[in-house]
C-alpha cells in the first residue's frame, strides 16, 4: 500500500484536489447556513473561505496551487455577470413604473459607497494600489475585480473587500433600515443592492420577493455605473 | 443548455473584444450583460434559449465567490497592516450607502408620487 503522504503530494498537485475541496466546503457553508435557519452571519460563503483558509495554511498550500483548482468556479464569474441581464430584463418594467427613485437612487447610494469608502481609506493614510482596490467594492465581483485591474489596485483583494461588502450589507441592512423607517420594499432592497450587490440581493430575496427584485435591479445598474464612475472618483483622492 | 452555455460566453467574448478594441472603462462581462439585455428585448427566441440557463448560473452565484474569497489567505500581510482601516472604510460606507440610497428612493418616490408596490 502507498504511503498516505506520497498520494497527498501526488494529488495535491492535482487542480481536482482544490475544485473538490472548493465545491465540498460551499457544501458545508450551505448546510450549516440551512441549519443555522438563513441567518445573515451564517453566510454559506463565509464559512466556505474559513474553512479552506484554515485548510490551507494547515496543509501549506500556497494559494496560487489551490487558485489552479479552483479557477474553474473563478471563471464563471464573467459568464456570471453575462447572465445577470436575463434578471436585469425582467425588472426592465419596474424601472419604468419607477424610473426616476430608482435612478436618483442608484446615483446617491453608488457615488456615497465609493467617496465614503476611499473617504475613510485615504483618512488612514492607505496607499494608493489599496484606495484603488477598495474603490468598487460595492459592485459585483467580476466587475469590481475588472475595476480594479484597470486602476492598479490589488485584484485578489479586491475580490476579498468585495466578499466583506456584501456580508457587512447583509447583516446591517435589515436593521439599519428598521431603525430609519423605510418600509417600501423597493426602497430597502434597491439601495441593498447597489451597496452591497449579490450577497445583498440573496438576503433581500430572503426578507421579501420585492425587495429581492429590486435588489437584483440595483446591483445591475450599480456594475454599470460603478465601472463608470469609480475611476473618477478615485482621482480626487490621489 | 449547450446553446445557451454558447451565447452566454459568446456575449462575454463579443464584450471583452469590443472593451479591448475600443479602450472602454467598462469590463468585456458588464459590455456583454448590456448587449445580452438589448437582444433579451429584441428577440424572443434568444429569450427562451438564455433565460432557464442564465438563471441556473444565477442560483449559485455565491458559490462563485468562493475561490477569490480565499485569496484572504495571500493578502495576509495586507490585511495585517492595512486590515482595521480597510473593514472600517467598508462597514461605514456599506451603512452610509443604504442610507442615502434608500432615503433618497423614498424621498423622490414621495416627490413624483410614485406609490409602493
Amino acid at each position: 500500500m502507498t504511503d498516505a503522504a506520497l498520494i497527498w503530494s501526488y494529488l495535491s498537485r492535482d487542480p481536482l484536489v482544490w475544485l473538490a475541496a472548493t465545491l465540498a466546503a460551499y457544501w458545508i457553508g450551505d448546510r450549516l447556513s440551512l441549519a443555522a435557519g438563513r441567518k445573515p452571519w451564517a453566510n454559506p460563503v463565509l464559512i466556505a473561505v474559513l474553512l479552506l483558509a484554515v485548510l490551507l495554511v494547515g496543509t501549506g498550500t500556497p494559494y496560487r496551487a489551490y487558485f489552479e483548482g479552483a479557477q474553474f468556479v473563478h471563471f464563471l464569474l464573467g459568464p456570471a455577470t453575462v447572465s445577470l441581464a436575463v434578471p436585469l430584463w425582467r425588472n426592465a418594467p419596474l424601472l419604468k413604473r419607477a424610473a426616476l427613485p430608482v435612478i436618483a437612487a442608484l446615483l446617491a447610494g453608488s457615488v456615497t459607497a465609493i467617496v465614503v469608502a476611499l473617504a475613510v481609506a485615504a483618512a488612514f493614510g492607505v496607499d494608493d494600489v489599496l484606495l484603488a482596490t477598495v474603490a468598487a467594492k460595492s459592485a459585483t465581483a467580476p466587475v469590481a475585480i475588472g475595476v480594479a485591474e484597470r486602476m492598479g489596485g490589488e485584484p485578489t483583494l479586491a475580490a476579498v473587500l468585495v466578499l466583506m461588502t456584501g456580508l457587512i450589507g447583509a447583516l446591517v441592512a435589515t436593521p439599519l433600515l428598521n431603525a430609519l423607517r423605510i418600509t417600501d420594499w423597493r426602497a430597502r432592497g434597491l439601495s441593498i443592492g447597489v451597496a452591497a450587490h449579490g450577497l445583498g440581493t440573496a438576503r433581500a430575496f430572503q426578507v421579501n420577493p420585492t425587495a429581492g427584485t429590486f435588489a437584483g435591479l440595483g446591483m445591475g445598474l450599480n456594475a454599470i455605473l460603478t465601472a463608470l464612475i469609480a475611476p473618477w472618483l478615485l482621482r480626487l483622492f490621489l | 443548455m449547450i446553446a445557451a452555455l454558447a451565447l452566454i460566453l459568446l456575449f462575454q467574448l463579443g464584450g471583452e473584444a469590443t472593451a479591448q478594441a475600443l479602450a472602454l472603462p467598462l469590463p468585456g462581462p458588464v459590455l456583454g450583460m448590456i448587449a445580452l439585455v438589448a437582444g433579451l428585448a429584441l428577440s424572443p427566441r434568444l429569450r427562451a434559449t438564455v433565460t432557464p440557463v442564465a438563471d441556473g448560473i444565477l442560483a449559485h452565484l455565491s458559490l462563485l465567490f468562493v475561490p477569490a474569497g480565499v485569496g484572504l489567505v495571500a493578502q495576509l500581510d495586507v490585511i495585517r497592516s492595512a486590515g482595521p482601516a480597510l473593514l472600517l472604510a467598508l462597514v461605514v460606507s456599506s451603512l452610509a450607502a443604504i442610507a442615502v440610497g434608500a432615503l433618497t428612493f423614498t424621498l423622490v418616490a414621495r416627490l413624483t408620487g410614485s406609490a409602493p408596490e
